[in-house]
């Protein structure tokens, strides 16, 4: 049984149709490639997938339960993390705060013991630290667990914001372009570590990318969009040779 | 690691004995061994700093920590204000200061003791801080503002219009004066202490990781609108209280004093201490309320020789805006930012300044 199955999702913004009739079926322990030209709707997909936006019409099944349209919080609760295009740390909390806060959901104590720091706080405070710091540790960021998130380098704040993903404990993590920004050695390494990452934790990945060639090495699948709708679905060897996919990335060759 | 955990226990017991000794002196308490108490004067403008930082905390809370702008906070203090105050009130006062319409029954014969009296204060403006916020806080930004706004202003409406349970327009008169620097100040430092505790734990944590970036928070599995309700909540509770305090200082409350300028009064403290820091809150609002009463004097008539000024009334509060631009522009993040007043940052220009001596 798939882990995450996307049925017939469309996203309409008043006449625009943002996301248009998308199915994806993911398989545990899959790493799928969403590749497509800026606009092309990507970023909206994850979007109705996390419940930032409730699709038009379609569903998302989440281990056999429809999380459509459901709270954010809930969905990335039930275990789907992502990160984001455009970083979105806590820039003025601490890379391990930063780590910390998606476990706080989990936790037992009232405020009113957490304020006190009294019966039940003290250990789990304990808890939730130890867990962030070998989070860190895992993915190499230990030596900096108490800078600032906004004073890492670029390069460190992407690796951070899949750490703070990791962090929730999920089953699928989404990744919306994690090489944005990034040299073509820079972006091997990253591919490195999402590879590494996504034995380490089990995980089921869905990338999002849009330079082909990034997602070409580390993709069992791909899944190509354009305006919205799938052009191209299938190996990275199939897409690469597939007509329309070099059609939307490289325009129609007119002959005069 | 177990020695810097007794030093600061060492520490705190100093802070607290030396804190404890000077206000047994300021309010009298040493006249004993023939010293003190201090100026009355002085020690009312003590009580009432104290009030507002806890009034500055409190709306810190909200504006600072959790980056939610409202402007509610003279609505709650008035309803912990005029809930305190009927509480306390003897019955006999009662009749004295209802006398256009008499008070409703039984609260006319209720008269409790001011610590449970102020605790009811808090939780009632925690009950209306709640029905505020269940509404108010699926806003945003601005729209937030100005609906907390409207909110205070009805409640302070309300107040001036129920004749029959706050005597309306006219104001309560003759709230005992109970509170004295030990109130104040214990009230204070307790709700210093529960704020630092509450923001240095997770759930601070979840609050400033509102207020950095929302999408993202919830995205981890925070129920953010749960935690804007908790902040607004406590923070209703603690304006709440700080309200009751200020009623019995005053003696006198009566609607006009919870007017939007009253909001802003406590904004600019938080402003000039810097958002998101609770020890900032506190040195401004000590600052803010020293100064407010030793500017009275620009207010007053002026003698130069044959030259004399008239005072003008409210030039106090031009002083206060340029105080406040000068700020904005040279501290944009207020006097302490969002960093917090601490041992080590007190201590370290000293040792650095020190160690420079012993260098050269």
């Amino acid at each position: 049984m798939s882990l995450l199955d996307i049925r017939h999702m469309t996203m309409k913004f008043g006449g625009l149709v943002a996301v248009d009739d998308f199915s994806l079926e993911l398989n545990p322990g899959e790493l799928v490639g969403l590749i497509g030209p800026n606009g092309a709707g990507k970023t909206t997909v994850f979007n109705c997938i996390t419940g930032v936006y409730k699709p038009t019409s379609g569903q998302v099944v989440f281990n056999g339960r429809d999380i459509t349209g459901m709270r954010p919080d809930l969905i990335t609760r039930l275990g789907i993390a992502r990160t984001f295009q455009n970083i979105r740390l806590f820039g003025s909390m601490t890379v391990l705060e930063n780590v910390m806060v998606p476990l706080h959901w989990r936790l037992r104590s009232t405020f009113l013991e957490a304020a006190c720091n009294t019966l039940r706080y003290p250990a789990e405070e304990r808890e939730m630290r130890k867990k962030a710091m070998a989070l860190l540790e895992s993915v190499g960021l230990a030596p900096f667990a108490d800078y600032l998130a906004s004073s890492l380098p670029y390069g460190s704040q992407r690796r951070l914001e899949i750490a703070r993903a990791l962090s929730a404990q999920p089953e699928v993590l989404l990744l919306d372009e994690p090489a944005a920004g990034m040299n073509p050695r820079e972006t091997q390494d990253l591919m490195e570590f999402i590879r590494k990452v996504r034995k380490d934790f089990h995980l089921t990945v869905l990338l999002i990318e849009h330079q082909m060639r990034v997602v070409m090495g580390i993709c069992e699948r791909i899944v190509v969009l354009d305006h919205g709708a799938t052009i191209a679905h299938g190996s990275p060897e199939k897409i690469s040779r597939d007509p329309k996919v070099i059609e939307a990335y490289l325009g129609v060759e007119r002959h005069a | 690691m177990s020695t810097r955990g007794d030093k600061g226990i060492i520490r705190i017991i100093v802070v607290a004995v030396v804190l404890a000794l000077l206000l047994a002196w300021a309010e009298g308490d040493l006249a004993f061994i023939g010293i003190g108490p201090w100026d009355a004067y002085f020690v009312r403008i003590l009580n009432l700093a104290a009030i507002n930082a806890v009034l500055a905390l409190s709306l810190n809370l909200v504006n600072g920590f959790t980056g939610q702008f409202s402007l509610g906070h003279a609505g709650f203090m008035a309803v912990g204000a005029y809930t305190t105050s009927l509480l306390v009130m003897t019955p006999q006062m009662k009749k004295t200061v209802f006398f256009m319409e008499p008070m409703f029954e039984p609260l006319d014969r209720i008269c409790i003791p001011f610590l449970p009296a102020l605790l009811i204060g808090g939780a009632v403006s925690c009950v209306f801080g709640v029905l505020v916020g269940i509404p108010a806080l699926r806003l945003k930004g601005d729209y937030l503002a100005i609906a907390t706004l409207g909110f205070a202003e009805i409640i302070r409406l309300v107040l001036q219009n129920v004749r029959r349970l706050t005597n309306g327009a006219l104001g309560l008169k003759g709230i005992p004066h109970v509170v004295n620097l030990w109130w104040t100040f214990g009230v204070g430092i307790a709700v210093f202490l529960f704020f630092r505790g509450f923001v240095r734990s997770s759930f601070g944590r979840a609050l400033i990781a509102i207020r950095e970036n929302e999408t993202a928070a919830e995205l981890m599995g925070i129920d953010i609108f749960r935690h804007k309700l908790l902040a607004f909540a406590i923070s209703s509770f603690v304006t709440g209280v700080g309200g009751g305090l200020m009623a019995s200082l005053l003696t006198t409350i009566d609607p006009v004093m919870f007017k939007l300028p009253t909001t802003f009064q406590i904004l600019l403290t938080v402003v000039l201490g810097g958002m998101g820091s609770l020890s900032g809150s506190v040195i401004a609002a000590f600052i803010v309320t020293f100064m407010t009463e030793f500017l009275r004097v620009v207010e007053e008539p002026i003698h130069l020789g044959v030259w004399s000024i008239q005072g003008i009334p409210g030039l106090r509060m031009v002083i206060f805006s340029a105080l406040l631009v000068i700020v904005v522009v040279f501290y944009p993040r207020g006097l302490l930012g969002n960093k917090e007043l601490t041992w080590e940052n007190l201590s370290s220009p000293v040792s650095r300044l020190f160690r420079r001596r012993v260098a050269s």
